[in-house]
C-alpha cells in the first residue's frame, strides 16, 4: 500500500467569480520511505500541491488517500490532529515562535498531540541531538543562525516522529554551506535505519532537487515528468550553488 | 482547565510584551480598584453615620407635627410650620402612656450669644428639664435647668461643650451672664462634649428652658417636636400606638389618615436613610461598572492587534496539528488572564487605597470603620474574569478561524 495515492487530484482559486485552475488532474503514489522532490518554476503549482499533501489545504476534485485513508472528506478537527501525528513540516522562512527557547519551539507539536507532558522534554532532546543542536536546548530562537533555525525547525518536524516530513524549499534562504548540512540532515533522516522518514521537498532549484531519489515535475499545474535521479547526490558532496 | 494548560504560553507572551500589556491592563485595574475602593468608602460612611444615629438611643420615639406616609418625609422636614403640637401634649403622653422613661419637648432658633467682646452665631434649642435623660446627655460643669426653671420664664441657660469653649475658651463661664436676642441669661452649667450627630451639632449649641424660648425669644405656643424615651426596645411599638391614640384623643382626631402629628423611631430613621446610601453606593458602583467596560473593549482591541501580529505563528501551530478549539483557547486564556491578573492588582490596589482613607478619616477624629466586604472582592475578580471572556471571544474566534495556508503565507 503506498503512503500517499492521488486519483485525478485538481485545484482551483475562484477570484471575484473567476476561475483560476492551478493543479489539473494529477495521478501520482508515493511510498514509503521515498525521497521525493517536487521541481517546478514559480507558479508551476508545486506549493500549492504541498499544501494539499500536506493537509493544509483541500483539493477542488479527485481523491488523496493518505496511509490508506481519504482525507478529502476528513472535517477539520481531524486534519489538525492527522498533520500532528502523520506529518512534519519545514518551511523556507523557519517560522519558529520569536523569542522563544530552542527547546519549547521543537516541543510546540507535542503540544497538541496526545503524548504525555512527562516525555516532552526528553523527546524534544533528542530530536535537537538528531540534528546536531543537542547544546543549544536553552537558546532563544532569535540567538541562532539561519542554519541552526531550519535544524530546529527540521528537530520541530520529528519530534512527533511522523510518517512523512514535507521540506519546502528549506534551503531557499540560507548559503550554501548550512544549505549543504540542511540537505545532509533530511538525506540521513530518509536513509538511516532508525529513522527512515518518507521526505517529500519542493524546490525550483535541480541541485537541490538530485538529493532525492526521485523527483516529480511539475509546469503549469500538470505533471511534465516523473523520474528516478541517476546521478543522486550525496550528503557528503555539499551543496555547490 | 485550559487556563492551567495554556499558562506556560501566556506568560511567554505577556513576557514579550510587558509595557503594552501593563498599559492594556490599567483599564481594568482602575476599574477594579475603584469598585472595591467605592464599597469599602460607602460601607464605611454609611457604618459611620448608622452609628451616630444610634448613639442618639434607638429607644427613642419622635413625634413631629403634621401628618405624613410612613415612608414619606415630615411636614415639618419640609419647612412647613404647623402649631399643633403642644407642651400639654408632652406632659399627656408621660402621664397617660406605659412604658415611657421620659419625654421632652423642643423648640429651636437661631441667634447670635455675646459674652463681653465675644460673640457667636449658633442655634439655641428651648427644652425641657428632661432632656438630660432622654437624649442621655450628662453635665460637665454646674447644672442642667430644674422642672420649674422649665416653666417660669427663668433666664438661666446651658451651654454645648465647643459653644462654651467658643466664648469663653478656658475661663470658667459658670455665673457668667450671656447676651442672647438682647436679654441677659445667666450661665448655670455647661454640657459634656457629645459630638455630631447625623446632621446636628450639639455641641455648639446653648440650652434655655422651654417657656422661656416659647415666649421671650421666639414668640410661639406649640413645641417644634416631642422626644420620648421607652423602658426597652421591646415595647417601642406598643408606646408608639398608644401616643397615636392619645394624641387622636386630645386632637379630636377620628379618622387616622387625617392625623396632624407624626409618630416616628430611629428603627425607621435609619431604614430610610440606609436605603439613601446603598442607592448612592450602587450608582457609584455602576460608574466604576462603566470604568471596566472601557477596560474590557481596551484589552479586545489589544488582542486584536495580538492577533494580527501572530497570524503566522497561528499559522505554525495549526500546521503541527493545532484545533480551531486549541487556538481559541490559547487566546481567551490569554485575555482571561490579563483581565484576571488585572482584576487582582486592582483588589490589592482598592483595599490599599480605602485603608489610606480609614486612617486618614480616623485621624481626623471620627470613628470610622475599615471594612472591606468579600462580596465587593469577590464581584470585582468575577467581573474582571467575566470582561476578560466576554471581550477575548471575538479575537479568539478571528484567530482560531483563520485558514493554515493564508496563515502560513501571510507577511
Amino acid at each position: 500500500m503506498s503512503l500517499i495515492k492521488v486519483e485525478n487530484l485538481c485545484k482551483d482559486y475562484k477570484n471575484d467569480s473567476i476561475l483560476t485552475p492551478v493543479l489539473h488532474h494529477l495521478n501520482f503514489n508515493i511510498e514509503k520511505g521515498d525521497f521525493v522532490a517536487i521541481m517546478g518554476p514559480s507558479g508551476s503549482g508545486k506549493s500549492t500541491l504541498m499544501h494539499i499533501l500536506g493537509l493544509l489545504d483541500r483539493p477542488s476534485c479527485g481523491t488523496y488517500e493518505l496511509d490508506g485513508k481519504d482525507v478529502t472528506k476528513m472535517n477539520d478537527d481531524e486534519l489538525a490532529k492527522l498533520r500532528n501525528h502523520k506529518i512534519g513540516f519545514v518551511f523556507q522562512s523557519f517560522n519558529l515562535l520569536p523569542r522563544t527557547s530552542v527547546l519549547e519551539n521543537v516541543k510546540l507539536p507535542l503540544f497538541y498531540s496526545h503524548i504525555p507532558l512527562k516525555e516532552h522534554n526528553e523527546r524534544a532532546q533528542k530530536a535537537l541531538e538528531s540534528v546536531g543542536l543537542g547544546k543549544r536546548l536553552n537558546y532563544l530562537s532569535n540567538q541562532l543562525s539561519g542554519g541552526e533555525k531550519q535544524r530546529v525547525a527540521i528537530a520541530r518536524a520529528l519530534v512527533t516522529e511522523p510518517e512523512v516530513i514535507f521540506a519546502d524549499e528549506p534551503t531557499g534562504n540560507l548559503d550554501s554551506k548550512s544549505g549543504g548540512q540542511v540537505m545532509e540532515i533530511l538525506q540521513n533522516l530518509n536513509i538511516e535505519k532508525e529513522h527512515h522518514h518518507t521526505v517529500i521537498l519542493v524546490t525550483h532549484e535541480t541541485y537541490t532537487a538530485e538529493f532525492a531519489e526521485r523527483i516529480i515535475r511539475l509546469k503549469d499545474g500538470q505533471i511534465l515528468s516523473d523520474e528516478k535521479v541517476l546521478n543522486r547526490k550525496k550528503a557528503e558532496d555539499g551543496l555547490i550553488k | 482547565m485550559f487556563l492551567l494548560q495554556n499558562l506556560h504560553l501566556i506568560s511567554a507572551t505577556l513576557n514579550k510584551n510587558k509595557r503594552r500589556t501593563f498599559l492594556t491592563m490599567l483599564g481594568i485595574i482602575i476599574g477594579v480598584a475603584a469598585v472595591i475602593f467605592i464599597n469599602s468608602v460607602g460601607a464605611g460612611a454609611q457604618s459611620l453615620i448608622f452609628n451616630q444615629i444610634k448613639s442618639i438611643g434607638s429607644n427613642l420615639i419622635g413625634i413631629l407635627p403634621g401628618g405624613s406616609e410612613e415612608s414619606g418625609p415630615p411636614a415639618s422636614v419640609m419647612g412647613i410650620i404647623i402649631t399643633t403640637l403642644t407642651y400639654d401634649d408632652a406632659e399627656a403622653i408621660i402621664n397617660r402612656v406605659s412604658h415611657i422613661d421620659g419625654v421632652s419637648s423642643y423648640v429651636s432658633g437661631s441667634a447670635t450669644v455675646s459674652w463681653h467682646s465675644e460673640s457667636l452665631d449658633t442655634s439655641f434649642t428651648g427644652t425641657t428639664a428632661s432632656y438630660v435623660q432622654v437624649e442621655d446627655t450628662q453635665v460637665a460643669e454646674g447644672r442642667f435647668f430644674t422642672k420649674d426653671e422649665e416653666k417660669d420664664l427663668s433666664k438661666v441657660v446651658v451651654l454645648g461643650s465647643q459653644a462654651k469653649e467658643d466664648l469663653f475658651g478656658d475661663q470658667d463661664a459658670l455665673g457668667e451672664t450671656l447676651r442672647i436676642k438682647k436679654e441677659s441669661f445667666r450661665v448655670i452649667g455647661v454640657l459634656k462634649k457629645r459630638g455630631s450627630s447625623g446632621f446636628q451639632n450639639y455641641d455648639s449649641q446653648v440650652f434655655v428652658p422651654l417657656f422661656t424660648a416659647q415666649k421671650i425669644m421666639l414668640g410661639i405656643k406649640h413645641v417644634s417636636f416631642i422626644r420620648a424615651k421607652v423602658d426597652s426596645e421591646d415595647h417601642i411599638d406598643d408606646a408608639v400606638e398608644q401616643i397615636k391614640q392619645l394624641l387622636r384623643e386630645r386632637h379630636d382626631i377620628a379618622n387616622p389618615e387625617q392625623d396632624d402629628f407624626s409618630v416616628r423611631n430611629q428603627a425607621q430613621a435609619l431604614q430610610t436613610l440606609g436605603s439613601v446610601t446603598d442607592a448612592l453606593r450602587l450608582f457609584m458602583a455602576a460608574i466604576a461598572g462603566l470604568g471596566l467596560l472601557v477596560g474590557g473593549i481596551g484589552i479586545m482591541n489589544i488582542m486584536l492587534v495580538a492577533v494580527n501580529e501572530r497570524i503566522r505563528e497561528i499559522g505554525l501551530r495549526k500546521a503541527v496539528g493545532a484545533t480551531y478549539k486549541n487556538i481559541l483557547r490559547q487566546f481567551l486564556a490569554e485575555t482571561i488572564f490579563i483581565s484576571s491578573l488585572s482584576g487582582l492588582i486592582g483588589i490589592v490596589i482598592g483595599i490599599f487605597l480605602s485603608f489610606l482613607t480609614s486612617l486618614i478619616v480616623k485621624s481626623l477624629g471620627y470613628s470610622w470603620e475599615f471594612v472591606v466586604s468579600l462580596q465587593s472582592i469577590i464581584l470585582g475578580f468575577g467581573v474582571s474574569f467575566l470582561v476578560g471572556l466576554i471581550f477575548g471571544v471575538y479575537p479568539a474566534r478571528k484567530a482560531a478561524r483563520l485558514e493554515p495556508v493564508e496563515a502560513l503565507r501571510y507577511e
